[in-house]
């Protein structure tokens, strides 16, 4: 057991450190909440220049070839930031499923395009019942001669407005069992019939209604089989769930450094308020929560990273971090009192972002049926 | 990182595996867990003393322990895994006090005729200890304690009284702190004996447990002489060793978790007979409990894996201890939600279920965010010592 970064996770780590630190201060986080597109396409360039895009991509589609595990770090430094932007939609809802299930054809064409951040991809997978089950998805694809007439609607999309392509599941094929019959397609968001509409979020981030009006999309943009597609879905939605939490490991730690921070300076009835007993209960009861988040979450993206059956520890990791964070946000609010209510301390903009992250691929109760499932409960 | 155990921590779980299903006492095996074996039960002291020579006799009680010593030299990672085994087959002949804190207190130290005197027993699982501590008026605050060890030749005297004394009724020798210099800081006038519980002076008076057992007791000292050769560590530097020790024997409450892991099981299959599995409050629940068992059981091999490196542990030590305690008590309550109304029986109720186990878990978990540091001091720990918050 080895609980610690390597060296090169450990330089990944602090490189990405300093680099948001510069590049994504807290006042542009807030000026691209105000902003429709939603992230620097400067920033987004330099990222991809960095690797970062094509972290996990084999080097022959223009990647670096690093492993889950690796972009866990990244994406725990960007957690940390609140970086805005679609790089979660790019590289975890796009360009993972696609190293996944793609053909080669579609690997090269795509892939080495969202490494050089040319490309910005998204995932519509949930409806308006807002829900991960398979029955849930309704949005239909009905094939004609060489393509598929897409209809239906889509919510919850991240970044689908500035996206290029989106994967989306749609239901190709009638059965008794809602697993069966769903197909994933690589859309072209460009495609005539498909509208955006961006959605007012509590966090700022960028989520959108999608529907399809009779899009037409061609055979080869089956992503995958035919028919086979919810398989897919679930995997791509448990990953989405880890990476997740990697983001909600470095946006815990801040918190937790940003409320000992104040809990040492801040001085009432002439002492530090962090000399009080129950200030000190809040800020252990946060670090336990805090290293809970981090490790549980590490050794499930380590075991993806390592390409074992997981889905036992995906599903704890999710369930323990959603219930976790939301504690964490809390204590942190009454250890800052009312200075942690205003909108120019940075502890809103995670608090603003936490339930995002605890409500998205599966909340907590989500998560713990499938637990319940594993344990031998049916 | 690495989450994976190598592959002879593998092959060691795996031998005391199949040790523990040939091994266990059949009465014993199911449902069992820590605590349920209750020390003062005459009939188990034959079955404990049997069970501690045969892991003496496999080493297992002297793991981590230097070679010249009889140990292994094994990384605490590989102790924690014997917990984590040992309290899942039910901890039976595993002397918390003697092997997980007295061996480190002596190897650590101990001086030559000390370790020579007392480590191949703990070894052969031949003797048992009990931790001279806590007094009346020295409970959370215990550097506060009056104990008094006063020199006199060849001896220290000791006069006082200790109290919640875990299993001193059936201790062969006492660890024992007491004060040396009343005059000086509090902290710096204490001193830490080996004290032999068959001294003349020595009075033990087992106290009755809400749960029904004898295992704390009040234990008084009347002119007790002990020899100067068993003072431990130096005159009056008691204190600092005792803090190291501490911050060890919070990371030993991992045993809950596997105690957790086993009562988990047992409640899924009881789930499953009684028709309630597909009940979404009770699959919740279980799901719930076996979460908190992943993360704190992940806490306590972090832990090993820190003390393994020699990084100080005063708050990874504590976020141990209040896991795997607090959560514990949450899970005997799981248990006893489970158990409806049959919750309410006595343990030895010929209608209770899962063998009266859970009523008698959930009774002796009040006592786990007592003992061995208060949740309260563990946070203050924490966040003192591991955090850097300011003092009181």
């Amino acid at each position: 057991m080895d609980f610690a970064l390597s060296e090169e996770q450990e330089m990944l780590r602090k490189s990405a450190r300093d680099f948001l630190t510069e590049k994504c201060p807290k006042a542009l986080v807030t000026k691209m909440e105000g902003e429709e597109k939603g992230y620097p396409p400067e920033l987004w360039q330099e990222m991809a220049s960095l690797g970062w895009l094509g972290l996990v991509f084999p080097p022959k589609y223009g990647g670096s070839g690093m492993s889950f595990l690796d972009l866990a770090v990244l994406l725990e430094e960007m957690g940390r930031a609140c970086l805005p932007g679609p790089f979660f939609s790019t590289v975890v809802l796009g360009g993972l499923p696609l190293l996944d299930i793609g053909s080669e054809q579609q690997k090269h064409t795509f892939l080495p395009r969202i490494a050089s951040g040319e490309l910005i991809f998204s995932l519509a997978s949930t409806e308006a019942s807002a829900r991960y089950d398979a029955a849930s998805i309704m949005a239909e694809a009905r094939a004609d001669n060489a393509h598929f007439t897409l209809s239906g609607s889509k919510l919850f999309v991240t970044d689908a407005h500035i996206a290029d392509y989106m994967l989306v599941a749609a239901r190709t094929g009638e059965s008794t069992k809602p697993e069966d019959g769903i197909t994933i397609f690589v859309v072209d968001a460009k495609s005539p019939g498909l509208t955006c509409t961006l959605l007012k979020t509590i966090a700022g981030d960028k989520l959108c209604q999608v529907d399809f009006d009779r899009v037409k999309v061609a055979r080869e943009n089956i992503l995958g089989r035919l028919n086979q597609g919810w398989r897919e879905v679930e995997r791509i939605v448990q990953r989405a769930a880890v990476a997740k939490c990697c983001e909600v490991v470095g946006a815990a730690q801040q918190v937790l450094e940003m409320t000992l921070d104040y809990a040492k300076t801040r001085v009432q009835f002439g002492r530090p308020i962090g000399s009080f007993q129950l200030v000190q209960q809040y800020c252990a009861n946060m670090a336990l929560d805090v290293d809970g988040i981090r490790f549980i979450t590490y050794k499930a993206a380590w075991m993806l990273s390592e390409g074992m059956s997981c889905a036992q520890e995906v599903a704890v990791a999710k369930a323990w971090t959603a219930d976790a964070y939301r504690r964490i946000i809390a204590l942190s609010h009454a250890v800052h009192g009312a200075i942690g209510f205003t909108m120019d301390r940075d502890l809103q903009f995670y608090t603003r972002r936490a339930k995002a992250a605890e409500v998205s691929f599966g909340d907590a109760s989500f998560h713990r049926e499938i637990i319940a499932h594993e344990i031998g409960l049916g | 990182m690495n989450f994976a155990f190598t592959a002879e921590q593998e092959a060691f779980r795996n031998e005391l595996k199949q040790f523990f299903l040939k091994e266990m006492p059949s009465y014993l095996t199911l449902p069992v867990m820590f605590f349920a074996v209750d020390m003062s039960d005459r009939k188990i002291q034959k079955e404990w003393r049997e069970m501690a020579h045969k892991l003496g006799e496999r080493g297992w009680l002297s793991l981590s322990w230097p070679k010249q010593w009889g140990g292994r030299e094994a990384s605490m990672v590989m102790e924690f895994i014997l917990i984590d085994e040992i309290m899942y087959y039910g901890g039976l002949g595993y002397d918390v006090q003697g092997v997980g804190m007295v061996a480190p207190l002596l190897v650590h130290y101990g001086s030559e005729e000390q370790k020579r005197q007392h480590l191949p027993p703990i070894a052969r699982g031949e003797v048992s200890w009990c931790q001279g501590f806590s007094e009346p008026e020295a409970g959370s605050d215990l550097s506060s304690l009056k104990t008094r060890a006063l020199a006199e030749g060849n001896d220290f005297v000791i006069n006082g009284q200790k109290l919640w004394t875990s299993r001193a009724h059936q201790a062969d020798w006492c660890h024992l702190l007491a004060r040396t210099d009343p005059d000086a800081p509090k902290h710096k006038g204490i001193s830490y004996f080996l004290v032999d519980m068959h001294s003349p002076g020595i009075t033990v008076r087992p106290l009755n447990g809400i749960y029904g057992g004898q295992s704390l007791c009040e234990v008084f000292f009347d002119n007790v002489r002990v020899p100067k050769e068993n003072l431990i560590g130096g005159l009056n530097q008691g204190w600092a060793i005792t803090l190291s020790l501490l911050d060890l024997e919070r990371a030993l409450y991992m045993e809950q978790v596997g105690v957790g892991r086993r009562v988990l099981e047992l409640l899924v299959d009881y789930a499953r007979e009684k028709g309630q599995d597909k009940d979404p409050l009770v699959r919740q629940s279980l799901a719930e409990m076996a979460t908190e068992i992943e993360v704190a059981r992940l806490l306590g091999y972090r832990t090993a894996w820190l003390i393994d490196k020699r990084v100080p542990i005063p708050g990874e030590g504590s976020m141990c201890k209040i896991a795997a305690t607090e959560w514990a008590q949450r899970w005997a309550n799981v248990g006893m939600q489970l158990l409806g109304l049959y919750g309410q029986l006595a343990e030895d109720s010929p209608l209770a279920q899962l063998a009266g186990r859970i009523q008698h878990w959930y009774i002796r978990s009040f006592g786990l965010t007592i003992t061995g540091g208060t949740s309260e001091i563990e946070r203050i720990v924490l966040a003192t010592r591991g955090l850097g918050l300011p003092r009181s």
